[in-house]
């Protein structure tokens, strides 16, 4: 491992590579040399680091000042005065709002931002992703250490049982539990699968996490595998995330050279192989057994259950399937303690969650917070508010099999129990956060389009019922429906929810059955009079 | 023309053979090597699809339900450049109608259609995971955020 004595990062998020950031990056390259600095420097690209609005950016560590956004053209004089004088650039900085002058971003969030917490991306943005090295001194590989020299498999998933943790992926279901039901299976073989097929709507914490950090998840991936007893692992990454399966196919390949991944990690018997496995852009892949069924080279239609992949998964044998942020937590469980981690969030939902704040607010972007904030704080704090001070109507969680929440419902506490008795869900961690001229319908009929494209066929609730519902909808909002189509609507949704063979199905009503619950009274308005009352719909039929 | 078609066989197994030496003939590599194939022949030609069910000892029936189950497959011919444009929610309540609208028209075809001259395929497609800068388009393996409709002339411009 090499000294330096500064270290350069520039973000590499989409809308960064967008605004030039490879050309920022080359330009620093060439001007480090210029200066014969590159034996003191480190440079390279991070991911997304969780602030849009002056990308792309540059952030030189230990001053951690941020630069943003840099063009090209800015570099020489960025490194002459950073990097060789030793002075900040002030006239490059990123605009801090409400501080001013040369204050570090990040202590800067630190004291404006105290609810948030940061376990899982914590190091996003922070180490280069494509270094093991890296990756090590920030606390890396100590958790499987620790596992592998001086914990028993049972240990391992007591620790991870007692932490709390739930699953990140929507549902919510007590991580260690499932560790032990895979464990105490019985089969030939056993498998741990990493679900990083993100693909619910607004939601982009996985590639983040993936990007950012890819090596936290391996290390999770091999602590999983040494408690429940596999052998050989995949990460299903999305097809579209094709620099998250770069970042990974390297990261395996600088874990297998540290022998921290293959043959007899650490110098232990235990041996772990892990895949990387691309999709093939199909959303259903996100319910575990159709990406199962994905991996094994079929279309990835959902199987029935029971029996569940804990005992009856991939290849038929006993399978862990989780979710990357879900893994994400592992290893900083193990290394800190159950108790430290059970601080955190609320009693029954510990730990944080990662949300994607988005839509008609101030500030969009990434935060990772303590379970059980609320909405109001949210927009607030994170949001900075409505945009052009409108005012808040809805919330869409967790994408599109996510629940619309209405404003009465912004001070209930985020964590998946009170938001289960609220009769919403937390889903997978998008926030679409939407103003008075949002029109329900017109959202419902979106979010139900979605899922009448993304129904994989199997089943007929799901697959004719996205169908007719989005018929409706697009009658409601054109002015041609009728009243009862509101009842045939109310039916759709509830057979939808109780019919429909996997989760997607089961989902896909919950618009429809969030706006009749909440915003009857628009809906009625579009029928009844005719009038979309924030003029978003056609109401093409009105002339006929 | 007929030799033509030949040589454009050939080019189909080639790229077969490569997929299927770089991934192994395991069935867990079966949809990594329908997308290697689909990328450099540009889709999966029936051609492609028998070299494969060849090779991998898989039917032809198995082959031809997954390559069109799945949306980056396609086992018809596209356009020398797709556009896919983003319609999920976070889009669509930035603005992507607009641009849906003005990009329908700009190209003067419908969702799933291919121009006339083969230049450019539309299809819409669920969330692309950079919904912070919506409404999105991708263009190949370019991602275009906060378009607006006056910039699309111009972005589709640099696509020769």
């Amino acid at each position: 491992m090499k000294a330096y004595r500064s270290m350069v990062l520039v973000s590499s998020d989409a809308k960064s590579m967008q605004s030039g950031a490879q050309e920022v990056y080359q330009r620093l390259q060439e001007e480090i040399r210029a200066f014969k600095l590159e034996d003191e420097i480190s440079l390279s690209m991070v991911g997304d680091i969780g602030r849009h609005d002056a990308v792309p950016l540059v952030i030189v560590y230990p001053e951690a000042v941020i630069y943003g956004p840099v063009k090209p053209e800015d570099v020489h004089y960025l490194v002459e005065e950073h990097l060789y004088k030793g002075r900040i650039a002030t006239c490059f900085q990123a605009p801090v709002k409400e501080l001013s002058g040369r204050i570090a971003w990040l202590s800067a969030r630190k004291d404006t931002l105290p609810a948030e917490q940061k376990i899982v991306t914590g190091r996003a943005g922070i180490v280069d992703p494509t270094s093991i090295e890296d990756y090590i001194v920030h606390d890396g590989y100590q958790a499987l250490g620790k596992a592998l020299s001086s914990m028993t498999p049972a240990e391992v998933i007591e620790e991870i049982e007692k932490s709390g943790l739930r699953g990140r992926g929507g549902a919510g279901f007590p991580t260690g539990t499932k560790w032990r039901f895979v464990a105490k299976a019985s089969g030939k073989k056993k498998y741990v699968v990493c679900n990083a097929d993100e693909s619910e709507p607004g939601t982009f914490k996985d590639r983040l996490i993936l990007e950012g950090d890819p090596f936290n998840i391996l290390e999770a991936m091999t602590i999983a595998a040494y408690a429940i007893g596999a052998s050989e692992g995949y990460i299903y990454v999305r097809g579209e995330y094709g620099l998250a399966q770069e970042r990974l196919l390297n990261a395996i390949h600088e874990a297998e050279r540290m022998g921290m991944l293959g043959k007899n990690i650490f110098g232990s018997d235990f041996s772990f192989h892990l895949h990387v496995h691309s999709g093939a852009g199909a959303y259903i892949c996100g319910e575990e057994t159709a990406l199962l069924e994905s991996i094994e080279g079929k279309r990835g239609e959902p199987r029935a259950r029971p029996p569940y992949p804990t005992t009856n998964g991939l290849w038929n044998q006993p399978t862990l399937v989780n979710n990357v942020e879900t893994l994400a937590n592992v290893p900083a469980i193990l290394r800190n303690g159950a108790g430290w981690f059970s601080k955190f969030g609320t009693k029954s939902s510990p730990g944080t969650k990662v949300f994607t704040i988005l839509g008609n607010v101030n500030v969009t972007g990434l935060i990772e917070v303590p379970m059980g904030i609320t909405l109001r704080e949210i927009i607030a704090i994170y949001g900075k508010g409505m945009k052009n001070g409108a005012s808040f109507k809805l919330a869409q969680t967790g994408g599109s099999s996510g629940s619309i929440i209405p404003a009465s419902l912004q001070d209930t506490p985020m964590d998946f129990d009170s938001y289960r008795n609220a009769g919403v869900s937390l889903g997978s961690g998008a926030l679409l956060i939407c103003d008075e001229d949002t029109c329900v319908v017109d959202l419902a009929r979106v979010l139900v389009n979605f899922f009448r494209f993304e129904s994989c066929g199997k089943c007929s609730p799901c697959r004719i019922g996205t169908q007719r519902a989005y018929d409706i909808l697009t009658n409601i909002s054109e002015g041609t429906a009728l009243m009862r189509d509101i009842d045939d609507l109310k039916m759709l949704s509830e057979n939808l929810t109780e019919l429909s063979n996997c989760g997607l199905g089961q989902t896909a009503g919950t618009p429809v059955r969030d706006i009749l619950n909440h915003f009857r009274a628009e809906v009625e308005t579009h029928i009844r009079l005719k009038v979309c009352p924030t003029g978003v719909c056609p109401m093409s039929g009105r002339k006929v | 023309m007929a030799e033509d078609h030949k040589k454009n066989g050939k080019v189909i197994v080639q790229a077969v053979h490569e997929a299927v030496k770089r991934y192994g003939t395991s069935k867990d590599e079966l949809i990594p090597i329908l997308n290697e194939v689909n990328r450099k022949v540009g889709y999966l030609p029936g051609e492609a699809l028998e070299e494969i069910s060849r090779q991998m000892k898989v039917p032809k029936s198995q082959l031809f339900s997954v390559a069109t189950f799945y949306h980056m497959l396609s086992t018809k011919p596209r356009g020398r450049h797709v556009i896919q444009f983003c319609e999920s929610a976070p889009c669509h309540v930035a603005g992507g109608r607009e641009v849906w609208n003005a990009l329908r028209e700009e190209l003067n075809i419908q969702n799933g259609e291919t121009t006339p001259d083969g230049k450019w395929t539309l299809i819409t497609t669920s969330c692309l995971g950079v919904c912070g800068v919506g409404p999105v388009i991708v263009i190949d393996n370019d991602v275009f955020g906060n378009v607006t409709p006056d910039q699309l002339r111009e972005i589709l411009a640099r696509y020769k």
